[in-house]
């Protein structure tokens, strides 16, 4: 392993990180508040360390896959243990456990929150939780392959396929930096749209940022303790629709930006999650039509709710707790789901559930016709046995993670429903869940134990497991253990 | 550029890994998936699956914003109708790898005809090259600039070089012809070396010199220059016929050894002139025989590398005096292979690479004026030499060279005005027209003004 590279990367990362803490700073100057000396400490603290592992320049900067894995793991642990600082000094927060648990969960674009009053936080701080959300969004890694060259050659790509959610990764032009390029600049120019829309719709300017932020990287953390709830209609459905378009597959954009839209059309993910979208909203507004006055109401609220959770993102208009139970059932199930490959969203993706149907459909019709030979096609393109394999063994891992995650957290003595559906929500990145974590809750009252697990599920979620499993994986460190024996 | 390469094999990796390290964006074709997937892994290129003469394939790699492509599959006729499609699709330029024999006489009707900006035939490049290596035995590697005029060679330093262990200063004071040392390979580092360095044994260098004047040169630094009269080929191959055939001018003796009888046949029917003989070129009594101890020069060029280089040490410990000249495809190891003492080595691959390159260059320079001219790459392809020519336009017209603030490790040869060779001095002055060729080990030039320090 290239050790050397590893640190000369997470050096840079950090730097990066004390570069994007320079906008809170602004904030707190702005509203001249005291925070600021919490954020510049937190900067100095991210500059020594960096500048320390930048010291070990490598003269080899060829990155291999498990490199890439390695980076991209230990990066996002060190982001969020360097970001909870500004929390925890400024006692804002004052559990270091608990601010760790807010970054995670603001890096990851989950969105759950220990916070009982979400509006004792000064601004500062706010926009620091909101903008971790769009930071993490699309990925630190990219972010920092879009500013400089880092390993050249093939590492780029590890280090971008190790980041971004999704079973296989694709490169939009030749260049790994470029790609980098297009993806942030097709997330900035969105971002800005959605911001200047909010602000049409009578939004304060800093309340449509840090809810611009929340909805770009699908993350979900309001600046109101009642989250989306106290803004007005159109507002909610401006923030119904970004919220479906973060979640999709940004190749899409990119092909309508080069004026492909045949190709963009052609996407079965795009399809699939917009088909089980709006099948999911149209059984809700029909179930739950009797709890608001009007069935557009109804379909408003039902709208804002499935594109919320099932692109992870995890805002609410109302407390969706309080529907009926087929409803709540249905948003769990989307939840599952999740958002498209590629997108800023997390969960199981939709791709991943369209090609583990269409294995089960393969070999269901293989029984029938035990010699007949069928291939499989996605988008008009083959998929390769080793897809489904990696398919396959991400859904097996996920299941176990999710069961034994479930089986520690149900230690503390909250119900079922609030133990399952809080994995559900931390482990897909979506934020609240049912019980006591649903939307007016929040996971406050779990104890250490559960809040470490909870974290560790956000991690899991976001880097889509292996990264952070092969972080751990004894192979990788099997020298170093001879050694010591 | 947007550059396409279509067609992944030894030659297609080198080209696309070279050029996406040149900052190009590069697309590449080939029909096997597995070999898409592997170098994605490598280099940062895009890449589509998919039989690179058909429309459909072309269209899906972005041709219409193609600058140039390039097509290097294994089959002539293949990259031919590749570059006619994307000539017809848009492309701005496209470059074919033609190297069948037969094809060789026709390849100006095909350019020209079909619209190609260039062929390349690869064993006739690396055959061409052979040739100047055995023009100049003592050499282990010879380029030419200036239209024939300059000579670039580079060889090993042994205890017999009366430039051992003097500094460059020293050494040229004494020396009566012109020359240059332009670059020096010592371990795994190289020099652009001035004045007062000083040349160890076991260094690699290389001297630009005027061709006339190169067999003196050699002769005061104190190696014996010798002239081949006999040679033996080892392997039938293209490389063979086209060094045979080139060979046939020069009054030598040349003998083929071939495997394969119908090949053989072949080779005795087109090379009346030449030796074939029918047999394994791996046979040591065969060889023996066939006189090798008498022979002055040994080219292995069978399809395997390492038989190969066995052959060439072999050759080598039977008849220390013999040149060896080894063909080697694979450019992994070549680190291992510099060790060997077998002479010469060639890589057709590098060969290939620097003609595509050199057309790239040309294109991307920034005025569009001062092109290259010729780009080829020495000791190990860690150095690059690079002939432009000298435009009216260019900021080194008419300037003296002592009032030039080149970048650093970039150090001007040589100029060939009106056929003759200059190295140049302080007081020399560049004119327009003037060939300049310039040797750096950092910088990737695409044009003359490049040399200069930003400012």
């Amino acid at each position: 392993m290239n050790k050397r590279m590893i640190a000369y990367v997470l050096g840079i990362l950090l730097l990066c990180e004390a570069g994007l803490l320079l906008l809170p700073v602004a904030v707190s100057l702005i509203y001249s508040e005291s925070t600021l000396i919490s954020f510049l400490l937190t900067i100095g603290i991210l500059c020594a360390a960096g500048i320390i592992l930048i010291h070990f320049k490598p003269k080899d900067k060829t990155i291999f896959a498990k490199d890439g894995l390695f980076v991209v793991a230990l990066g996002w642990i060190f982001l969020s243990l360097f970001g909870a600082l500004p929390f925890f000094i400024s006692r804002e927060i004052p559990n270091y456990l608990d601010a760790l648990f807010e970054t995670v969960s603001g890096f990851t674009t989950t969105g759950a929150s220990i916070l009982s009053d979400v509006e004792a936080l000064s601004k500062a701080l706010l926009f620091w939780r909101s903008f971790t959300h769009w930071i993490g969004g699309m990925g630190v890694l990219v972010f920092v392959m879009a500013v400089l060259p880092l390993a050249g050659g093939g590492g780029d790509l590890h280090l971008m396929r190790a980041e971004s959610p999704g079973p296989s990764v694709s490169k939009l032009v030749p260049r790994s930096n470029k790609t980098a390029r297009i993806l942030y600049g097709i997330y900035l120019v969105m971002t800005i749209a959605q911001i200047v829309l909010l602000l049409v719709g009578g939004m304060p300017l800093f309340d449509s940022i840090t809810i611009s932020f929340g909805t770009a990287g699908t993350g979900g953390f309001g600046i109101l303790n009642n989250s989306i709830g106290g803004y007005n209609t159109f507002c909610q459905a401006v923030i119904t629709v970004f919220m479906t378009l973060f979640g999709i597959n940004f190749n899409v954009y990119f092909l309508i930006l080069i004026k492909n839209f045949k190709g963009a059309f052609k996407s079965e993910e795009l399809w699939g999650y917009l088909g089980i979208m709006g099948a999911a909203i149209l059984a809700i507004t029909l179930n739950i039509r009797n709890h608001f006055d009007s069935i557009f109401e109804a379909l408003h609220h039902a709208a804002f709710q499935v594109s919320s959770v099932m692109t992870t993102t995890g805002y609410s208009t109302t407390d969706f707790d309080k529907w009926p139970e087929f409803s709540k059932t249905v948003l769990i199930m989307v939840m599952c789901i999740g958002a498209c490959a590629g997108s800023t969203g997390g969960g199981f993706k939709v791709s991943r559930v369209l090609l583990l149907l269409k294995y089960a459909k393969k070999t269901i019709h293989s029984y029938v016709h035990p010699r007949s030979i069928k291939v499989i096609t996605f988008d008009g393109q083959r998929v390769a046995n080793e897809t489904f394999q990696g398919t396959m063994a991400f859904f097996i891992v996920y299941v176990i993670i999710f069961a034994v995650s479930v089986l520690i957290v149900s230690a503390d003595k909250h119900d079922l429903v609030t133990d399952f559906s809080g994995v559900v929500a931390t482990f897909n990145n979506i934020g609240p869940g049912l019980g006591k974590v649903g939307p007016t809750g929040n996971f406050g009252s779990y104890g250490v134990l559960s809040k470490i697990v909870f974290i560790i599920d956000m991690l899991l979620g976001r880097l889509e497991i292996f990264p952070l499993i092969c972080l751990f994986t004894p192979s990788l460190h099997i020298k170093h253990f001879r050694k010591k024996l | 550029m947007n550059i396409i390469v279509v067609g992944i094999g030894k030659v297609g990796y080198t080209v696309a890994e070279q050029l996406s390290q040149e900052m190009h964006d590069v697309t590449i074709i080939d029909t096997d998936e597995d070999v898409i997937n592997d170098t994605l892994q490598d280099i940062d290129v895009i890449g589509v699956i998919g039989n690179g003469a058909t429309s459909k394939t072309l269209t899906d790699a972005g041709i219409s914003d193609c600058d140039l492509l390039i097509a290097l599959t294994g089959s002539d006729e293949l990259n031919i109708l590749s570059c006619l499609l994307a000539k017809q699709l848009g492309a701005g330029s496209t470059i074919a790898r033609v190297r069948n024999p037969e094809y060789s006489n026709d390849l100006r009707l095909i350019k020209d005809s079909l619209g190609l900006t260039i062929a390349v035939n690869p064993e006739r490049e690396a055959a061409a090259e052979m040739q100047r290596i055995l023009k100049f035995p003592t050499a282990r590697n010879v380029d030419i600039f200036g239209h024939g005029k300059v000579d670039l060679l580079s060889f090993h330093i042994n205890r017999s070089c009366n430039l051992c262990d003097k500094s460059v200063k020293d050494a040229f004071s004494r020396i009566k012809t012109k020359a240059l040392i332009c670059a020096v390979e010592r371990g795994d580092d190289v020099f652009i070396p001035t004045g007062d360095f000083v040349i160890k044994e076991h260094d690699t260098i290389a001297v630009l010199t005027p061709e006339k004047t190169a067999p003196d040169f050699f002769k005061q630094i104190g190696f014996r220059t010798t002239h081949i009269k006999n040679i033996m080929i080892i392997g039938g191959g293209k490389i063979a016929v086209y060094l045979a055939k080139s060979l046939s001018h020069l009054n030598v003796n040349a003998t083929i050894v071939e495997k394969d009888l119908d090949t053989a046949l072949n080779l005795s029917y087109n090379l009346p002139n030449i030796n074939v003989v029918h047999g394994d070129g791996t046979n040591r009594s065969l060889l023996l025989e066939e006189g090798m101890k008498k022979a002055d020069a040994f080219c292995c060029l069978t399809g395997i590398d390492e038989e190969n280089i066995v052959l060439s040490l072999f050759a080598k410990s039977v008849n220390p005096n013999i040149k060896t000249i080894t063909k080697v495809n694979h450019t992994l190891f070549r680190e291992v292979i510099k060790t060997l003492d077998i002479d010469s080595v060639v890589y057709p691959k590098f060969t290939t690479a620097s003609i595509i390159l050199k057309h790239v260059r040309s294109k991307t320079s920034r005025d569009g004026v001062s092109g290259v001219e010729k780009l080829t790459r020495i000791i190990n392809n860690k150095v690059e030499a690079i002939e432009f020519q000298v435009s009216p336009e260019s900021r080194l017209a008419n300037c003296t060279v002592q009032d030039l603030t080149l970048r650093p490790n970039i150090l001007l040869g040589s100029i060939t005005r009106d056929g003759e060779v200059i190295i140049p001095r302080g007081s020399d002055t560049l004119m327009p027209g003037d060939s300049v060729v310039v040797v750096t080990s950092t910088e990737r030039l695409t044009s003359l003004d490049d040399i200069l320090t930003k400012d």
